[in-house]
């Protein structure tokens, strides 16, 4: 499978609209615009596309509940916050591939009958932020952007809203709140974005990624698209590998690449000869997983099966020099950090799981320690008011589910054992 | 009393109408405001307030809300480093000790001649290229000392 998403970003003008014209962009636009807006969701339904954000949703659904809705005006959002850590599969597409995001909201708002779109942009960007700026004002220029886009009587307008640096915001109604000026903290569902969303009107809130796959759709048409990858959950994947493999980066394969085959057959697997010893496949909030678990597909349908999550599909891989106990405490400063304060089991729970995380990395853990992170875990878990606060738990549940005897150790010993 | 040039009112006036309400210019006011004074003194946050006709208390909730605000003077230059985990298990809590000994920058700290601060970052989406950091805006991936020497040298 060639490039869909990152098509050309090896050539240094591949954001230039010219450039993203001469590869036959703006054609699934053209196309789109000559279509009915629910001929265009039934090709998304028949291409079984499904959200790249983390959590997997069907987009064809979203959009068809959002479409539905009379009130007027409605929102297309852009999630571009990529704050996941270990993510950074977005990056490439916001800064040498922005036109396929325009065109794919472009597409998406007509679908949907929304006429307005921001990209949603954590502050953490600023190059992105140009470079969108300078696509967006590109594209109006070409009238692909506007109040009769095409020539066609379309109207849809879009602009970048930067960030601050929340990762909370990254919560579709977090960055709905941000968007609307007010502090990333997430609403009550329902009523659902869909339903009552940014500016207390219909909105659609997706991913960079899941966007971005829009032009492709509109070219060959769902049935087509449905063939690539996992018939489960089809498509294009951008997996992003961090860690110790020898080339880490950003892999355009198709969805359900088994994780094994990017480590190894991508990657050139561990990083000097080492051994694997660990791998979190999804982003930080996704279980961690012990070497002999990695033969699962890397898609929303069957990471579940194998005991963790696609998530972000930011795939972490630890040798054997990593302590697991060190790992889990600084996941747990970056959830405490992070918790937007909103309700108590997060924002009290995060705390204390990273206190006593810390005093076990120091040597300093009592006996009882691990059963009493697992017992604050287990408190946290279905009574937060949002998915960072379970994540958060799931983190030190999954880590000592998988590497309890290292934890014990590190209690016993009053040190840590590994690598030293 | 600070008050806005007339170009960044200008700039304000143009961000406000991308969004149906003035409440939604918040966030982007205050990175002007930022970039503008240096920092978030109350005088700033007050001078949003006016310009948009927000509550002052909302302008401040929402300023000390997010980390890139900053509700004090920074260096002249912000290195932002992370340390989450991609980046620690490169070596990150490394580049942190060696800021601290060579340059004597402490984590939220600045030098005594006021040239650098440093902020620890969470995930900044150079994973692939670890350790990373920021400095001010722009990207430096795949740090070592040596790297981070020619860097700093570079911001004066
Ligand atoms: C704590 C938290 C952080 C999230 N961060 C992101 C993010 O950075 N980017 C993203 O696209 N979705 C993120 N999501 C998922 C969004 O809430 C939402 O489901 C997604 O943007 C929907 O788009 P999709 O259907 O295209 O995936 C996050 C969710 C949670 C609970
Ligand atoms: S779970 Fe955490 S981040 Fe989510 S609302 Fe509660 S405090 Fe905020
Ligand atoms: S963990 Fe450092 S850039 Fe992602």
């Amino acid at each position: 499978m060639g490039n869909i998403l990152l098509k050309n970003i090896e050539n240094p003008n591949s954001a230039e609209l010219c450039e993203y014209r001469k590869s036959g962009g703006y054609a699934g636009l053209q196309k789109a615009l000559g279509m009915e807006p629910k001929a265009i969701i039934d090709e998304v339904k028949k291409a079984g596309l499904r959200g790249r954000g983390g959590a997997g949703f069907p987009v064809a659904m979203k959009w068809t509940f959002a479409s539905a809705d009379p009130k007027f005006p409605k929102y297309l959002l852009c999630n571009a916050d990529e704050g996941e850590p270990g993510t950074f599969k977005d990056r490439p597409i916001l800064e040498k591939n922005p036109h396929i995001l325009i065109e794919g909201m472009t597409i998406s708002g007509y679908a949907l009958g929304a006429e307005y779109g921001y990209i949603y942009l954590r502050g953490e960007y600023p190059a992105a932020k140009d470079i969108l700026n300078k696509a967006i004002k590109q594209a109006y220029e070409d009238n692909l952007l506007g109040d009769n886009i095409l020539g066609k009587g379309v109207k849809f307008h879009l602009a970048v809203h930067q960030g601050a640096g929340a990762y909370i915001c990254g919560e579709e109604t977090a960055l709905i709140e941000s968007l609307e000026g007010d502090k990333g903290q997430p609403r009550i569902k329902p009523p659902f974005p869909v339903n009552v969303g940014a500016f207390a009107k219909p909105t659609v809130v997706n991913n960079v990624e899941t966007l971005s796959n829009l032009p492709y759709i509109m070219e060959i048409g769902g049935e087509a698209y449905a063939k690539i990858g996992s018939p489960d959950c089809p498509g294009p994947k951008i997996y992003c590998i961090s860690g110790h493999v020898a080339r880490p980066g950003v892999y355009e394969l198709p969805m359900g690449t088994p994780l094994r085959e990017i480590i190894e057959t991508h990657c050139g697997g561990i990083k000097g000869g080492g051994r694997l010893k660990a791998v979190i496949p999804g982003g930080i909030s996704t279980p961690v997983l012990p070497p002999d678990k990695i033969d699962c597909p890397m898609d929303f349908v069957n990471m579940p099966k194998h005991g963790s999550m696609l998530g972000s599909g930011a795939v972490i891989v630890m040798d054997d020099t990593v302590c697991m106990v060190k790992v889990c405490h600084r996941a747990l400063k970056f959830f405490e950090h992070e918790s937007c304060g909103k309700c108590t089991p997060c924002r009290e729970g995060t705390g204390w799981l990273r206190s006593i995380l810390g005093r076990i990395e120091q040597g300093e853990g009592n006996e009882g320690d691990i059963d009493l992170l697992l017992s604050v875990a287990g408190n946290m878990i279905g009574k937060t008011f949002c998915p960072l606060g379970d994540g958060a738990a799931s983190v030190v549940q999954n880590f000592i589910k998988h590497f309890r005897p290292e934890f014990e150790e590190h209690v016993r010993l009053k040190a840590c054992p590994v690598g030293k | 009393m600070i008050t806005f040039s007339q170009t960044t009112i200008k700039e304000i006036e143009e961000i406000r109408r991308k969004y149906p309400t003035s409440r939604a210019a918040l966030l982007p006011a205050l990175y002007v405001a930022q970039r503008e004074f240096g920092w978030l003194s109350p005088e700033a946050y007050t001078a949003v307030s006016d310009l948009l006709g927000v509550p002052e208390a909302i302008a401040r909730g929402v300023g000390t809300f997010y980390a890139m605000y900053r509700n004090k003077p920074l260096g002249r230059h912000v290195v932002q480093l992370c340390t989450n985990v991609s980046c620690m298990i490169l070596g990150a809590e490394r580049l942190v000790d060696f800021l601290k000994n060579k340059y004597g920058l402490e984590p939220g700290g600045t030098t005594a001649d006021g040239r650098f601060s440093l902020v620890i970052m969470e995930c900044i989406g150079a994973c692939g290229t670890a350790p990373a950091m920021l400095v001010n805006d722009d990207f430096y991936e795949n740090l070592t000392e040596k790297y981070i020497d020619e860097i700093l040298e570079k911001y004066r």
